[in-house]
C-alpha cells in the first residue's frame, strides 16, 4: 500500500479524499486546503478531521463559552483556568485541587462497560496531566426509564464498567446521581468527575518549549481501538448502526492506567518532565498538536517508532487510534534516563517518538517519507468557529403554559409519600453505589447517600505539612428543569451543588460542567444551549464561584428528538477541618428539627408531578441565588461553630423525601408540625434555597441569632426519636415502612 | 525501646498499602514499604498483605503475585513463624501461595461489593485477633469481587475442627462462602487472611462506621512487644 506522503500529495492535487466520511464539512475541508497550500495527506486529513470535529474543537459552543471568562467572579482561589485539560484552585497550606467532569455518552450506549470504564479512565489521565495525584471519582448517570427494557442492558453495564475500572485503579468513589427518565432511553448520559491534589507550586502544563527537547510516548500500546472514535461517534447520531460501529469504542485496561498513575507521580516527583499531555480523544493527533502549539512551536516525530499492539496499522490509524492509558512527555535529552528507569520501575512501556524543534511546523515521517507538515496551531486552535442560528422553541410556550396547577392534588399523603420514596429517582441508589469502593486511600469523609463527597487532604507529597483541611464535592442537573427553562434549570443545577457542598459544612469555590443537548444544528436545541450557558455563567458571577472547565456533549438526540436538555454542575468546596464536618440525617433522638429557607407553591418539574402524573410543563422552581449565597454562609459559619448535629439539602421530592431521608440515615424518627397552611405544598414542593437542619436545643438560640444575621428564614419543625416518621395531623410512617418502600426502589427493577 | 516494625507490601496494582501503613502508624508501630521486586523483608517483624488488584488480577487473583522475588522470601518466613496479615486481595495471594488452604472465587451474586459488614470474631487465638473476645461481633468494611471462600469437604473439617475459622459473616453472608467463613489462620496462627478491611475501620473520621480493625494492630503489637 503506498504511503501518502507530503510529495505525492503535492503531485495529485485532484485525488478525491474522503473528507466527509471523516465528518468534515466541504468548506471545512477547503480551509485545510488553503491552510496548506496544497490537498491535505491522508495523515494530514487524519489529524484535521479529529481535530476540528466537535468533540475536539468547541466549534459550535466556543462563541458561547466565552462568557465563562468574561463573566468570571474574581476569584483568588482559581491557580489554572478554562482552556487546560483541567482547572486548579488554591485550597490553602500550599495544597491545589483539580477536577473535571467529561462525558462518555455514545461510547456507553454502544457498548456500556467499556464505555462507561473508558469514560473514567479519560478524566483520571486529564487530572494526572495536571501534575496531580486522582484521589477520588463520582459519576452522574442518565438512563432511560427504570422499567424501560434497554435500561436493564445499559445501567448494568455501566455500572459494572465504572465499578471495574474505578476499583482497580483504586480510587474511592464519593458520589454522583442516577437518573432516570425515558428521555435518555437512546441517549444514556455518563458524565465522570475525577478530582486530583497537587502541591500548587507543581502544576504541569501540556506545553512542549524547548527545541532539542525530546517527545516520549508512554503507557500501553497503540492498537486499532477506538479509531475514529472522536468524529465519528462524539459527532453524530446512530439510531441502528451500533453494530457497524462497535469497534470504534475503546477498550480499556485499569491495571496499566494504575501503573501510570504511580509511574506519572514519581516522574513529577524527579521532576523530569517539562510538558506533559494525556492522550485522549483522537490520540496521538491531538497530543502532537496540541503540545506543540503550546511550546516553541513545532515537533519532528517519527511515527514508525510508535509501539503497536497491531503492527499492521496504517499511519493515518496510528494518528487517529484512540488506545487508552497513553501518555505523552516532553522531557530534556538530559533526564531521559532518569525517566526511563522510573517507566521501568513501574513496568510502563515508553519510547521516544520525535523531540521539539523551533520550525513552527508539526513534521511527521513514515517509512522515511513525510507524510505531515502542518502548523500545529490551525489543527489545535484555530478550528471553524460556528455562529449557529437559534430560536426559542416552537413548543416552549405551550409547555411554559400547561402549568401543574391543572394536576389534581392527592388525599393521602402517606401514599404519595411512599410512592415517591420507592420511585426510582428517589428510591436508595445502593444497588448501584454497593458496587464502587469508597473507602481506598482511606481519606473519605463523606461517601454517598450523603450530599456531597469529602475528602480529608492527606496525602504524602514532598514538601506537605500535615493540615486539617478537607475538600467537599457534589454533582447535580435536572434535565426536567432545564426543558421547561434552560436559563434557570443551569442556574438550579449550580444552586443545587452548591447548596450540597454548603449543607456538609464546606465552603464552595469552583465550578465544573458537563452540557449535555441534543443537536447543535438544531436551533431549538442550540437556543437550549445557549441559554444554559448564559444561565450557568451569570449564575456563578453571582455566587462568586468560577467555571474552571468542563465539557460539551452534542448529538444527544435519537432521530429528530433530543434529550432534555442536561446541564450537570460540579462544585468543589472547601472546609478548614474536617472534623467538623457536618453529616447528613438525625443521628440521635432529643434534636430539634428546623427548616432553613421559604417555600412556596412550586411543582413545575417537579418529581411529584413526574412520577404520579408524568406531567412536564409549566415553569421550574424560581432561582433566588442571594438566597442560596446566604444559606451557604449560615451552613458554613454553623458547622464552623459546631452547632448543627445533621443537615441535609431539599431538593427532589422537597421536604417530605428529606425529612425521610434523614430518619433512614441512622433509623432515627421524628414528630414535625408543618409550618405553613398546605400540606401538601409543605412537604412536597421543590423550592430552592431551603435544607433541612438539626441542632441540640441548647444550640438553638445560637443558630436563630445566626440565621437571623444572614436573614435566612427559619422554622422550626419538632423533634427527632422514635421509630416514625410523624407529620402530625398528617403521616406517620414507621421508618422500617419508609426503608422498605427507599430500598426496593431498584432491586424491584434490577434484581 | 524502639517500635515494632510492621512490612507493608506494594505489588503493581496494590491499592489499600497507603491504608495500611496509616493503620500500622496509627497503632504505635513503624511502617515498613516492601517493594514485590525485591528479595529484602528488610527484617520486619510482621508482614501485612494490603488489598488491591495485584498484577491486574490477571489469571487468577493472587496467582501472579506469589511467585514475585518478596514473595520468594515471604513464604519460608511465614512458615518459619513470621506474623502475616493478608487482608482481600491479600488473602487471595495468601492462598495462591500455600500459606493458607482454599480459594476465593467469584461472588455469588457476580457483583462487587463494598458495604459495612458485621463479622463474628470465632478465634481469638491467632497472632493477630488475641485482643479481640470469642464470639464478639465487629463491623469491617467488606469490598471485593472475588470474596467467596471456598475449600473441599475435607480442609473445611480440619479448619473448623482445629479452630482456624478465625472470623464468620454474620448479619447475612455477602458473597455465598462456605460456612460464612471470612478469614482463617493457619495452623500455627501466625498467618491469617480474611476478606474484610481491619485498615478502613481505625478511625473516627474515615472509613467504616467503627474502630474495630485496632484490633488487628493492637494484637500484634502485644505480640511483638512480649516476643
Amino acid at each position: 500500500m503506498n504511503t501518502d506522503s507530503v510529495k505525492r500529495a503535492q503531485e495529485t492535487p485532484g485525488e478525491r479524499q474522503p473528507y466527509a466520511e471523516l465528518g468534515m464539512k466541504d468548506d471545512e475541508y477547503q480551509r485545510v486546503r488553503e491552510i496548506l497550500g496544497r490537498r491535505p495527506t491522508g495523515s494530514e486529513l487524519a489529524i484535521y478531521s479529529v481535530m476540528w470535529s466537535e468533540h475536539c474543537s468547541y466549534k459550535s459552543s466556543k462563541v458561547h463559552l466565552r462568557q465563562f471568562g468574561t463573566k468570571a467572579p474574581e476569584s483568588e482561589a482559581l491557580l489554572v483556568g478554562m482552556g487546560e485539560n483541567a482547572g486548579v484552585v488554591d485550597i490553602g497550606d500550599g495544597w491545589a485541587a483539580t477536577f473535571k467532569i467529561e462525558s462518555h455518552n455514545h461510547p456507553s450506549y454502544v457498548e456500556p462497560h467499556q464505555g462507561a470504564a473508558t469514560g473514567v479512565g479519560g478524566i483520571v489521565r486529564d487530572i494526572m496531566s495536571m501534575g496531580a495525584r486522582p484521589i477520588a471519582v463520582m459519576d452522574s448517570l442518565r438512563f432511560g426509564g427504570a422499567n424501560q427494557p434497554d435500561t436493564r442492558r445499559v445501567l448494568p453495564g455501566v455500572v459494572e464498567g465504572i465499578s471495574h475500572y474505578g476499583n482497580c485503579l483504586g480510587l474511592p468513589n464519593i458520589g454522583g446521581e442516577v437518573v432516570f427518565d425515558p428521555c435518555y432511553i437512546g441517549n444514556p448520559l455518563v458524565n465522570a468527575l475525577c478530582v486530583g491534589l497537587l502541591r500548587k507550586d507543581q502544576i504541569k502544563l501540556a506545553t512542549a518549549p524547548g527545541p532539542g527537547n525530546k517527545v516520549v510516548l508512554f503507557g500501553a500500546r497503540t492498537g486499532a481501538d477506538g479509531i475514529g472514535g472522536a468524529s465519528v461517534l462524539a459527532s453524530a447520531t446512530f439510531e441502528d448502526e451500533s453494530q457497524a460501529k462497535r469497534p470504534a469504542v475503546q477498550v480499556g485496561d485499569p491495571f496499566m492506567e494504575k501503573l501510570l498513575i504511580e509511574c506519572c507521580l514519581e516522574l513529577y516527583q524527579a521532576d523530569v518532565v517539562v510538558g506533559i499531555q494525556d492522550l485522549g480523544a483522537a490520540g496521538v493527533s491531538c497530543a502532537t498538536t496540541e503540545l506543540a502549539a503550546k511550546g516553541t512551536g513545532g515537533m519532528r516525530v517519527d511515527l514508525n517508532l510508535v509501539p503497536l499492539r497491531d503492527p499492521s496499522l496504517r499511519p493515518e490509524e496510528i494518528l487517529m487510534s484512540e488506545s487508552q492509558e497513553r501518555m505523552m512527555a516532553v522531557v530534556t535529552p538530559d533526564d531521559i534516563p532518569a525517566f526511563m528507569a522510573i517507566c521501568d520501575k513501574w513496568d510502563v512501556p515508553a519510547t521516544v517518538i520525535g523531540e521539539v524543534t523551533d520550525s513552527g511546523r508539526l513534521v511527521m515521517t513514515w517509512d522515511g517519507e513525510v507524510i505531515v507538515d502542518i502548523p500545529p496551531g490551525t489543527a489545535a486552535d484555530e478550528g471553524p468557529v460556528y455562529e449557529r442560528p437559534f430560536h426559542e422553541p416552537a413548543g416552549q410556550a405551550a409547555l411554559n403554559a400547561d402549568g401543574p396547577e391543572r394536576l389534581p392534588r392527592p388525599t393521602d399523603l402517606r401514599e404519595t409519600l411512599l410512592t415517591l420514596l420507592g420511585s426510582p429517582n428517589l428510591g436508595s441508589k445502593e444497588w448501584v453505589t454497593s458496587q464502587y469502593d469508597r473507602y481506598v486511600r482511606g481519606n473519605t469523609v463523606l461517601a454517598q447517600p450523603a450530599d456531597a463527597g469529602m475528602l480529608r487532604i492527606s496525602e504524602a507529597m514532598p514538601g506537605a505539612e500535615e493540615t486539617t483541611r478537607g475538600i467537599a464535592l457534589a454533582t447535580d442537573g435536572n434535565g426536567r428543569y432545564a426543558r421547561l427553562d434552560p436559563y434557570s434549570g443551569a442556574q438550579l443545577a449550580l444552586s443545587e451543588a452548591y447548596r450540597n457542598v454548603a449543607v456538609t459544612g464546606a465552603k464552595p469555590l469552583a465550578v465544573t460542567n458537563c452540557l449535555n443537548f441534543g443537536s447543535p444544528e438544531d436551533p431549538e436545541v442550540m437556543w437550549q444551549f445557549s441559554e444554559a450557558v448564559r444561565g450557568l455563567a451569570d449564575a456563578c458571577r453571582t455566587l462568586g464561584v468560577p467555571v474552571t472547565g468542563g465539557n460539551v456533549s452534542f448529538y444527544n438526540q435519537t432521530g429528530s428528538t433530543p434529550i432534555n436538555p442536561t446541564p450537570v454542575i460540579g462544585v468543589l468546596g472547601v472546609i478548614d477541618d474536617v472534623a467538623r464536618r457536618v453529616r447528613p440525617g438525625f443521628p440521635e433522638a432529643g434534636l430539634r428539627v428546623l427548616l432553613l429557607g421559604e417555600t412556596r407553591e412550586e411543582f413545575g418539574g417537579s418529581e411529584w408531578a413526574h412520577v404520579v402524573h408524568g406531567h412536564l410543563g409549566g415553569l421550574p422552581p424560581q432561582v433566588n441565588l442571594e438566597a442560596e449565597r446566604a444559606l451557604g454562609a449560615v451552613l458554613a459559619e454553623a458547622a464552623a461553630r459546631g452547632l448543627l448535629e445533621g443537615s441535609h439539602d431539599l431538593s427532589d421530592g422537597g421536604l417530605a423525601i428529606a425529612l425521610a431521608e434523614a430518619c433512614l440515615s441512622r433509623g432515627v424518627g421524628c414528630t414535625v408540625t408543618l409550618p405553613g397552611d398546605d400540606a401538601f405544598t409543605d412537604l412536597f414542593s421543590e423550592s430552592a434555597a431551603r435544607a433541612l437542619v438539626c441542632v441540640r436545643p441548647e444550640a438553638f438560640d445560637a443558630f436563630a441569632d445566626l440565621c437571623a444575621r444572614y436573614e435566612v428564614p427559619c422554622s422550626g419543625l419538632g423533634l427527632t426519636g422514635g421509630d416514625a416518621f410523624v407529620v402530625e395531623g398528617v403521616l406517620d410512617v414507621p421508618v422500617e415502612e419508609l426503608r422498605e418502600a427507599h430500598t426496593s426502589a431498584l432491586p424491584r427493577v434490577f434484581g | 525501646m524502639s517500635a515494632a516494625r510492621v512490612g507493608v507490601v506494594t505489588f503493581p496494582g496494590t491499592l489499600d498499602d497507603q491504608d495500611a501503613a496509616r493503620a500500622v502508624r496509627l497503632a504505635g508501630a513503624e511502617a515498613v514499604p516492601l517493594w514485590h521486586a525485591d528479595h529484602d523483608l528488610k527484617g520486619v517483624d510482621a508482614v501485612f498483605l494490603p488489598g488491591g488488584f495485584s498484577y491486574g488480577d490477571y489469571l487468577r487473583c493472587g496467582a501472579i503475585s506469589r511467585f514475585s522475588p518478596l514473595m520468594t522470601e515471604l513464604i519460608p518466613a511465614a512458615q518459619a513463624g513470621l506474623p502475616v496479615l493478608g487482608t482481600c486481595n491479600g488473602f487471595q495471594i495468601l492462598c495462591e501461595a500455600h500459606l493458607l488452604p482454599g480459594a476465593l472465587t467469584r461472588n455469588e451474586g457476580l457483583h462487587y461489593i463494598c458495604r459495612d459488614q458485621r463479622i463474628r470474631v470465632e478465634s481469638t487465638r491467632t497472632a493477630w485477633t488475641s485482643d479481640f473476645a470469642d464470639g464478639q461481633e465487629i463491623v469491617l468494611p467488606i469490598k471485593h469481587g472475588e470474596g467467596r471462600y471456598v475449600a473441599d469437604a475435607a480442609t473445611l473439617a480440619a479448619l473448623e475442627g482445629e479452630g482456624r475459622v478465625v472470623f464468620r459473616y454474620a448479619g447475612g453472608n455477602p458473597n455465598g462462602s462456605l460456612n460464612d467463613i471470612a478469614g482463617i489462620a493457619n495452623e500455627a496462627g501466625n498467618v491469617v487472611g480474611l476478606m474484610p478491611h481491619p485498615e478502613h475501620a481505625v478511625e473516627d473520621l474515615t472509613g467504616a462506621p467503627s474502630v474495630d480493625g485496632r484490633g488487628f494492630f493492637t494484637s500484634i503489637l502485644k505480640r511483638l512487644v512480649n516476643a
